[in-house]
């Protein structure tokens, strides 16, 4: 779908699709998501709730509940991830993909110290002995910039505040050098300030590893800090895919439009937001057609009966731009662009 | 419409608590938690002020105080020239049909076992019992009608709804009395990105058509900017910056508000990346053991030998615009 | 311009009004195991409550002629006759009368008495709290056994002594429960909400508390039932519970348990009775804590 990047994806998705067996039928929770990620690069994957996005992630880690059941292709290094063997994939899983979650409360096991968190990874994937192991924890935690590393790394998880615990998540997932990175909205239950230092972090350290980096999140300021391409859903179906510098000058689908313009903006004028009506869709209940045909002001009866392709936007790929956008909508870009305009008129 | 009395006025509020630490002895006395210490603002009628502050900051406990749900400890609370920080309950159930609030997470301010035409007469059974049911069912179907909810959905319960639609029935259960102020402590934080801006408009829409006052708490000053007029910052339980909207976001004076209005994510990849935010060094003290003279010198990146000896207070220039900072 | 939803956008076919009280209805009834029980416990009570009217033997009738048979057909003796001849049907249903309220008695005083003690120390906190609860740390630690017994001794075995008996050492996990609960809700926001408006204290804890106890309440009660039979079983078998000749059926398996050589039907029939009812009751108590959890939506 994407058209690769001169560098090798180390990840390759294809066309990834999660459904869960529930009392009530089927429910469709991820439809179709593909994208290529290189060394060193950073996947946004936005949505609010009920699009999927951490579905998505879950899948790719072999993480789905028991009723989930996966299908598609998430390549790594050749191997399909979602057809793999536990043994197999527990073996990747830490060592050469980690994972970050929202809440590193529950994330940590509040019984056991740090050191013993960090050393276990580092035992169990790395076969070092406890006084490396120790060394390797010690020095990651000096790379996230915990003050005084060496007195806290033997304390326990609630003695450390948010942002340090978030630090201390980020550090546990890099100590085997994983070429892959997952993080859930690492950054949603903490203060702004706590953020900026974790986003400023997480830059660094992909430059120093070249991990590459999947970052899940509802918030489209953190999406322009440091993602290079981003992934809109919407009802588990994507709604555009494409460079950053696409979505956010250049974002082609009434979603993602609708959301740009529903953001207070720190910059320009503090004029009348423009909500999108309606609220986000069950995951259970998802309309036949385009999800988001409920709520767009130019669907028509198209819409809510024929599901929306992605397909790559013409003449969208600029010169240093590597990558393609696509759009999964009905209506044309030109329309798209041209009703805002009446929209705007009308204010 | 500027009116030069202030329809609420509060002056070095503080919150404090008394806590035991688990390990004290019981002969050990209590340390006080402040969690508010020195709060002061004006608020005019049909103004929205907007309080912002990280975790920590008390704008939760400063709201629970304003409408009496805490004590507080100490200051002056002034309601349209009546000092109400002591005053007995029956003297606050009068003012309460004045004041009103929206919470944080719309469904658990909302009791389960109650319908919504229940939920939101309720104020009107407590503070207007002269009126029959059908009167109090009229004005609940009409305030439905003016937060955006069908009439249909009058006897369902409260999780039937989404996240917005509960908010919207937090609002009209907060205005049907027609309040004089609502404070709105955090209405939004919980909420979808696209349904933050419905509800949103939808409290712009109220204020101005009915003349409410607001004081709207958030932790997102992207969406305080849009709602206000004026904004105060919190830190550690006391206000540091009190402006007008422009003023604060264009020339913040005190190093705390530059460096959380620096910290904020742009919607503009090339000017996010090329921005140089100022990173807070340490953590966020304990309120439990404020550091002495300025809360905010332990992370400032201008403290001074003076600011741990002196506390700041709020100084208002010519403008309007006050900071509590040495070196402002 | 106001930006309100639009009608059309809300969805057309709006699904019919569900209380949370017929939500729970509608999962008690997706449990099987729960709604077989309930049939079986209905029927028990049933036969207890109009059996004894359509044999033709009283409990303490004695057949003199027939003492001490095994189950037949004949003479309608279907659970057999004990060593004095009286039928074993009627005695087993007459004493399931008085085991099933005995429970009820009991369990009603203990979830009253429960109730009200937890609500009371969970909404007041502080010193009175913490009174009330140490009140029920030590009742916890007094043995009933040897309470149970000297009460009777003392004060003889009458009908209502033994439900008292019963009750005084079952409320103790309701209060506990209902305090815990109570402490929950009082925080909650919209208890909060509610003094914002200017909710009186006492319309607080009967408009938005106790509605919000009840789902707890009702679990815990059906939890408490088995115990309470099965409590008043012991104290029969003890030879604590009713007087001769009404009987229960711990009086009746403690009987069989002596001829259980010779007569094993007289301990299978009552032992039946009891197991299958207190299984009932554990199955629909479980179905009713899944039920009314207040975790699921």
């Amino acid at each position: 779908m994407t058209t690769p990047s001169p560098k090798a994806p180390v990840l390759q998705v294809k066309d990834l699709q999660v459904q869960f067996a529930t009392n009530d039928g089927p429910v469709y929770a991820v439809n179709g998501v593909s994208f290529d990620l290189a060394r060193g690069q950073t996947l946004g994957i936005v949505g609010e709730s009920g699009s999927g996005k951490s579905q998505t992630a879950l899948a790719m880690m072999g993480l789905l509940a028991r009723q989930g059941q996966a299908s598609g292709q998430v390549l790594y290094q050749g191997q399909n991830l979602l057809t793999l063997a536990p043994d197999a994939l527990n073996t990747l899983r830490g060592a050469h993909i980690a994972m970050v979650f929202q809440d590193p409360m529950t994330a940590l096991n509040p019984y056991l110290t740090v050191e013993r968190q960090m050393t276990e990874v580092l035992q169990w994937h790395k076969g070092l002995d406890r006084r490396a192991a120790r060394q390797r924890a010690l020095a990651m935690l000096d790379a996230v910039k915990i003050p005084d590393a060496a007195g806290r790394i033997s304390r326990y998880p609630h003695e450390f505040s948010g942002g340090m615990r978030q630090r201390v998540m980020l550090a546990m997932s890099l100590l085997c050098e994983p070429e892959i990175l997952l993080a859930d909205e690492p950054t949603t239950a903490l203060d702004v300030t706590v953020q900026a230092q974790i986003l400023a972090l997480l830059r660094e350290l992909q430059r120093d590893l070249g991990t590459a980096i999947v970052l899940i999140t509802h918030d489209l300021g953190v999406v322009a800090g440091v993602c290079d391409q981003v992934l809109v859903m919407y009802g588990g179906r994507v709604m555009e895919q494409g460079s950053v510098e696409h979505i956010f000058a250049r974002a082609a689908h009434p979603y993602t439009r609708g959301l740009l313009q529903a953001i207070p903006r720190m910059d320009g004028e503090a004029s009348s937001l423009r909500a999108i009506p309606g609220t986000p869709p069950l995951m259970a209940q998802l309309p036949s057609g385009c999800p988001f045909a409920p709520r767009c002001a130019l669907a028509d009866a198209q819409c809510s009966q024929e599901v929306p392709v992605l397909h790559a936007i013409a003449a969208s790929q600029a010169a240093d731009e590597p990558f393609v956008a696509h759009r999964a909508c009905h209506r044309t870009v030109a329309q798209v662009l041209h009703h805002e305009v009446l929209e705007a008129g009308h204010g | 419409m500027a009116d030069t009395t202030p329809l609420l006025s509060v002056r070095d509020l503080q919150v404090h608590f008394p806590v035991r630490a688990a390990s004290a002895w019981p002969w050990e006395g209590a340390r006080p938690l402040k969690a508010v210490d020195a709060v002061s603002f004006d608020l005019y009628a049909g103004q929205t002020l907007g309080v912002v502050g990280e975790s920590g900051c008390g704008k939760s406990t400063l709201a629970r105080a304003l409408l009496h749900l805490h004590p507080a400890t100490g200051g002056s609370i002034v309601w349209r020239g009546h000092e109400m920080r002591q005053a007995t309950p029956a003297q606050w159930m009068a003012v309460r049909k004045d004041i009103q609030m929206v919470f944080q997470d719309p469904l658990a301010s909302l009791n389960p076992r109650m319908t919504v035409a229940q939920i939101i007469g309720e104020p009107l059974r407590i503070h207007h019992p002269e009126l029959d049911a059908p009167a109090v069912m009229a004005r609940v179907r009409s305030m439905m009608d003016r937060v955006g909810l069908t009439a249909q959905q009058i006897n369902r319960y409260p999780h039937e709804f989404s996240g917005g639609q509960c908010q919207r029935i937090g609002i009209a259960r907060a205005l049907i009395l027609s309040p004089k102020l609502v404070v709105c402590d955090e209405p939004v934080s919980a909420l979808d990105v696209s349904i933050q801006a419905q509800i949103v408009n939808l409290l712009q829409d109220l204020q101005r058509e009915l003349g409410l006052a607001l004081i709207f708490i958030a932790h997102d000053l992207a969406v305080v900017r849009h709602i206000s007029q004026r904004v105060m910052v919190m830190y550690l339980g006391r206000s540091v910056e009190i402006a007008e909207r422009k003023a604060l976001y264009q020339h913040p004076r005190h190093p705390y508000t530059q460096a959380l209005l620096s910290a904020i994510p742009l919607l503009d990849p090339v000017a996010e990346r090329n921005k140089v935010a100022q990173l807070l060094p340490g953590d966020l003290p304990s309120p439990l053991n404020p550091p002495s003279g300025c809360v905010f010198r332990t992370r400032c990146p201008q403290a001074q030998d003076a600011c741990s000896a002196t506390v700041p207070t709020l100084q208002t220039d010519a403008q309007g615009h006050a900071v509590a900072c040495l070196r402002a | 311009m106001p930006t309100l939803i639009p009608k059309s956008v809300i969805e057309a076919a709006e699904p019919a009004q569900r209380s949370p009280w017929l939500d729970a209805r509608i999962r008690f009834m997706r449990n099987r195991a729960a709604v077989v029980s309930l049939l079986i416990l209905s029927c028990i009570v049933l036969a207890c409550l109009l059996g004894p009217l359509l044999l033709p033997y009283s409990y303490e009738d004695t057949d003199w002629n027939q003492m001490g048979i095994a189950p037949t057909l004949t003479g309608w003796h279907l659970f057999g006759t004990d060593e004095l001849g009286r039928d074993l049907l009627v005695r087993t249903l007459v004493g399931g009368r008085i085991s099933l309220t005995v429970g009820l008695l009991a369990t009603l005083v203990s979830v009253s008495l429960g109730v009200a003690w937890g609500a009371v120390a969970g909404f007041m906190g502080g010193r009175v709290d913490a009174l009330m609860m140490r009140i029920v740390d030590i009742l916890y630690a007094i043995p009933y056994l040897l309470i149970a017994i000297m009460m009777v001794t003392i004060l003889g075995r009458d009908f209502y002594l033994v439900v008292l008996t019963i009750s005084a050492f079952s409320w103790m996990d309701m209060a506990r429960v209902v305090r815990g609960q109570t402490l929950s809700i009082r925080s909650k926001e919209y208890v909060e909400a509610a003094r914002a408006i200017g909710v009186p204290t006492w319309r607080i804890i009967f408009s938005h508390v106790v509605p919000n106890l009840l789902g707890i309440v009702v679990i815990y009660t059906s939890i408490t039932v088995p115990g309470v039979i099965l409590t008043e079983s012991v104290l029969s078998f003890l030879g604590l519970g009713v007087q001769e000749p009404m009987t229960s059926w711990g009086v009746l398996i403690h009987d069989g348990a002596n001829v259980m050589a010779s007569s094993p039907w007289m301990i299978w029939f009552p032992g039946a009775a009891l197991t299958i009812t207190l299984y009932c009751a554990n199955f629909i108590g479980d179905g009713m804590r899944d039920a009314l959890d207040p975790k699921e939506r």
